[in-house]
């Protein structure tokens, strides 16, 4: 769908196309807000320059091999934790989202009552009591399996929306051949589902992505955990470097997430080459 | 399960939880403030102010909360920003869920359908009338149910805020826990106190959405 608001200045909801007097308009407020812009880009500038956060002496560290070592160790923490997080929700959304739309009533409460649960349950909560139940010596699968907790039932949900989204005729169709409630399923309507589902499932991926980061809190030695304890050390003259860390931290984190969301677009861009199209949900 | 009833564990409880629902409530409303002023950048006709709406998006949206945090509680003092840690995870609640704010505001102005506003103009309304009384009602209403999602969200991001030194929910779970209770007897309350919060914003975004329905 193209946006409104990007069609040069055509047409929109909110504004006709310009006439003269309000191009002039349009000009002078654009001038007004880039300056405003820069002020605001500026101060940021300048209250980090007159604070010594630009000073050699606290970005030096990232030109050790020791220091880049470990934060290369703290991305491939994060992608592995993450990574089985990934698989290990999708496959418990996938059971959930069988069992939501299962036949059977105590299954479907059974499993309804699961995805309610773990979506309102703040995910930090969760990974702190795992870790202290049952992982105080592996902070890792805490992490692994409270993600996977609450990713799994926001997949489920996911994948259910996708199943009932389908026109009811593709299930009729499928039974009138005579297959059984298992095979139309998982040869019609999980295939479909997943496939129109799929660039909501990525976002939701991206969710995972970035609470990785909450390893930080239980002392698992991910990305943020790496940073804290690069930037807990006082350098000589220069004080902490928490600010240049924030600021290497940040664009890794950032990219990693735009990677997977430009891969959700292209899958979605291929989709809608095909007739199933669907605008999923947000995050 | 009796842990709330011994040692004064009820009032620590009472005052994380007050303090969860003060957090997430004034984060709400810092979030709802910049997220219309960011959606209102994005629609803009200046594309200064469209860019900026963007770039904010982009990079709230894709950075981790607990990275927020950790920039917020640990930069900004480094700036000479002292604020109470309240005050700073009010920033990065707010900010971070602004973002997303934003989004779903803006793609419920993109669902009103263009011939709406050009009837609405052809009547001879002006641009504030046109905004107001059909192009952002009709908005409105669309964008509830995926705004209700947002902030159900951030009462649970709001937990992240215990971590760094606020004194909500997710604190009291650490202070009971050190003192040597029971996890799950500790695990079962605070999640009650969760489930209570989620119950209560889903049915206040449903007593909305009940409010503004129009029989189609």
């Amino acid at each position: 769908m193209s946006s409104l608001f990007t069609r040069s200045g055509s047409a929109s909801v909110l504004y006709d196309a310009p006439g003269p007097r309000a191009r002039i308009r349009y000009r002078v407020f654009g001038v007004l807000s880039l300056l405003g812009i820069a002020a605001l880009l500026w101060y940021a500038y300048d209250s980090l320059a007159s604070n010594g956060q630009f000073d050699g002496g606290l970005w030096d560290l990232f030109q050790y091999t020791a220091i880049q070592q470990r934060i290369l160790d703290g991305v491939l923490s994060t992608l592995k934790a993450f990574g089985l997080a990934a698989l290990f929700s999708l496959t418990l959304g996938a059971l959930l989202a069988a069992g939501r739309l299962s036949d059977h009533r105590p299954l479907r409460w059974a499993a309804t009552a699961f995805v309610q649960f773990f979506r309102a349950m703040p995910l930090l909560i969760l990974i702190v009591a795992l870790y202290y139940a049952f992982f105080a010596k592996n902070p890792m699968w805490a992490l692994v399996l409270g993600l996977t907790l609450y990713n799994g039932s926001v997949q489920a949900e996911i994948i259910r929306s996708g199943v009932n989204a389908l026109p009811r005729g593709q299930s009729e169709a499928a039974f009138a051949l005579g297959m059984r409630k298992s095979q139309v399923m998982t040869s019609i309507l999980v295939p479909q589902a997943v496939r129109s589902m799929l660039p909501a499932m990525i976002g939701q991926m991206v969710v995972t992505l970035k609470d990785t980061s909450l390893g930080y809190v239980i002392t698992y030695g991910e990305l943020l955990y790496v940073g804290k304890q690069i930037a807990a050390q006082p350098l000589n003259s220069a004080g902490f470097p928490y600010i240049p860390v924030v600021l290497v931290m940040a664009p890794i984190y950032i990219l990693m997430c735009l990677l997977l969301t430009a891969l959700a677009r292209w899958i979605e861009a291929r989709g809608r080459r095909g007739a199933n199209r669907r605008t999923p949900a947000a995050a | 399960m009796g842990i709330m009833f011994e040692n004064g564990n009820f009032a620590l409880f009472r005052d994380g939880f007050l303090q969860t629902i003060e957090l997430s409530a004034i984060s709400a409303v810092l979030a709802m403030l910049l997220g219309t002023l960011l959606a209102a950048f994005r629609v803009s006709p200046i594309p200064a102010l469209r860019a900026f709406g963007t770039g904010w998006v982009t990079i709230f949206r894709n950075t981790p909360l607990t990275l927020l945090f950790f920039a917020v509680e640990f930069g900004l003092p480094a700036l000479d920003v002292h604020f109470s840690h309240f005050t700073f995870a009010v920033l990065a609640l707010g900010f971070y869920t602004a973002s997303f704010v934003c989004e779903v505001l803006r793609s419920g102005i993109n669902t009103v359908p263009l011939g709406q506003a050009e009837a609405a103009r052809s009547l001879g309304m002006t641009f504030g009338q046109t905004l107001g009384l059909v192009v952002l009602p009709q908005a409105a209403r669309t964008v509830l149910p995926p705004l209700s999602s947002v902030f159900i969200a951030l009462p649970r991001n709001s937990a992240i805020a215990g971590a760094f030194s606020v004194d909500e929910l997710y604190h009291v779970q650490q202070t009971l826990s050190e003192q040597g209770y029971s996890i799950f007897a500790i695990f079962f309350w605070v999640a009650l106190a969760y489930l209570v919060i989620s119950a209560a914003v889903n049915l206040l975004f449903r007593f909305l959405e009940k409010l503004t329905a129009v029989a189609r």
